[in-house]
């Protein structure tokens, strides 16, 4: 139930008052209410919860988060590789 | 999907993972507070990828989990009435009240339907005016501002006939209680990322100031967790106790404030009942007096309804984190999710079904 996934806005509608969203995850498309993200644009990734979106996602701090990661993951293993320590372990 | 799968990626987590062994001194108790996380981090073996260096106890963050027995009873009576349409998230229908559950009214003729999203609920409140539909509104902080627009879409559409059966819980005075306790063993928490996406980290950088316990702001994918984990031992091996956050692609400091503002005109905090853990002074949400025609226990007048907990049942140790599900004697064989005795074990958030579903009564750690 609790459960919130990234899908980015295909399209944007007005529905009775709501604004609402066509939103992709992957293959399947839904609708989610964006009346709590209004910055939200076509083309934005935006967290869905319950069929609200409630955050749109932060692609900066999504590309440094992710460096970082990336560039922590590399590091260990070639820190696990000198140390004889099997990086699958 | 992007944003979900890199998070997913190997080579980091056993990066993130080696770097977690490397800096931990001894054993830190690290306790997560969503059952999504719990799920996460069973389903991908995290716990057994950082082997000794943590030991990851699992709070109290189910909704469907600390929905008090009471509460179902309510559903389950409302789900009888001939003129009602009881409406909920899927993972509500198996939960066990004191006699039965939504599952066996719905199979006995009851009108219980299940929806993907609140405002599938009003929707069917318009479509069916002659119907009385209840939604049970279940939840968190992340589920609150969908519930609340739900309220105001019906009164705008000048709906009679739709209502909430409300059982929400608060995060951090179920913090508050737990660091409280003369019992409590965690050093360092992992925030919800989606409840602070909602309600900001003002709270939780509290908690760790009045505390003095480090909390940092998690995500819910592998990658995300572990740096959550490599966060907190950084802080704990260093003696620092503060608020970090992890999860800056989803969560700002203040968090979403038009979400915040729907809810705070709807709702009112209320003293509220966990399951198998008590009342928590303040710690849950109740709709505001002049909401008063879109709540159902004011509308079907429902009163005191009390209930008693099933003895085997452990939930209560489990959702405190002072036992494993595994530590229960019924674990697996007299409660499976087939068969529930109690709640962690319905939910898929819940402690025991992420412990049955990953198999982790079958093998030793």
């Amino acid at each position: 139930m609790c459960l919130t996934i990234p899908g980015k806005i295909a399209e944007i509608q007005e529905n009775e008052g709501m604004r609402t969203g066509r939103v992709l995850f992957g293959g399947i498309a839904r609708q989610a209410c964006l009346d709590y993200v209004p910055e939200a644009r076509e083309g934005d990734y935006v967290m869905v919860h319950v069929g609200f979106a409630i955050s749109v996602v932060d692609k900066e701090q999504a590309e440094r988060t992710y460096a970082l990661l990336e560039s922590m993951g590399v590091l260990s293993e070639e820190l696990a590789l000198k140390s004889g320590e099997t990086p699958s372990s | 999907m992007k944003y979900m799968d890199e998070y997913r990626d190997a080579k980091i987590a056993r990066g993130l993972a080696a770097e977690i062994r490397r800096r931990s001194t001894r054993p830190w108790v690290i306790m997560e507070i969503c059952g999504g996380q719990t799920h996460t981090l069973m389903r991908y073996g995290i716990d057994e990828l950082l082997g000794k260096s943590v030991e990851l106890v699992h709070g109290p963050g189910c909704p469907v989990c600390v929905t008090p027995l009471e509460m179902i009873d309510r559903a389950n009576a409302l789900a009888r009435r001939p003129e009602v349409t009881l409406v909920s998230y899927g993972d509500m229908l198996r939960v066990p009240g004191s006699e039965t559950d939504l599952f066996h009214i719905k199979a006995e003729g009851g009108d219980v339907r299940i929806v993907y999203s609140p405002t599938d609920a009003v929707e069917l409140a318009r479509k069916e005016p002659e119907r009385q539909v209840v939604f049970f509104a279940v939840g968190f902080e992340t589920t609150a501002p969908a519930h609340a627009m739900a309220v105001l879409q019906a009164e705008r559409l000048g709906l009679k006939n739709f209502s909430l059966l409300v059982s929400h819980v608060l995060v951090p005075p179920a913090i508050r209680m737990l660091l409280q306790s003369p019992r409590n063993r965690v050093q360092g928490f992992i925030a919800p990322g989606h409840v602070c996406t909602v309600v900001g980290v003002t709270e939780y950088e509290e908690l760790a100031r009045e505390f003095h316990v480090p909390i940092v702001v998690g995500g819910f994918e592998p990658a995300d967790l572990l740096d959550a984990i490599r966060l907190l031992v950084c802080q704990l091996e260093e003696g620092r106790a503060e608020l970090e956050n992890s999860y800056t692609r989803s969560v700002q400091y203040a968090g979403n404030r038009a979400a915040q503002a729907a809810v705070e005109r709807v709702f009112e905090v209320a003293d509220k009942k966990w399951r198998g853990v008590g009342e928590i002074s303040s710690s849950g949400l109740r709709l505001k007096q002049e909401y008063a025609a879109f709540d159902a226990e004011r509308k079907f007048g429902l009163g005191s309804v009390t209930a008693e907990e099933p003895n085997e049942c452990i939930s209560a140790e489990v959702l405190l984190g002072h036992k494993k599900p595994t530590d229960c004697t019924a674990f697996g064989t007299r409660c499976t999710p087939e068969k529930p005795l109690g709640a962690p074990m319905v939910s898929t958030e819940g402690a025991c079904a992420a412990y049955y579903q990953y198999r982790r009564h079958l093998v030793t750690l």
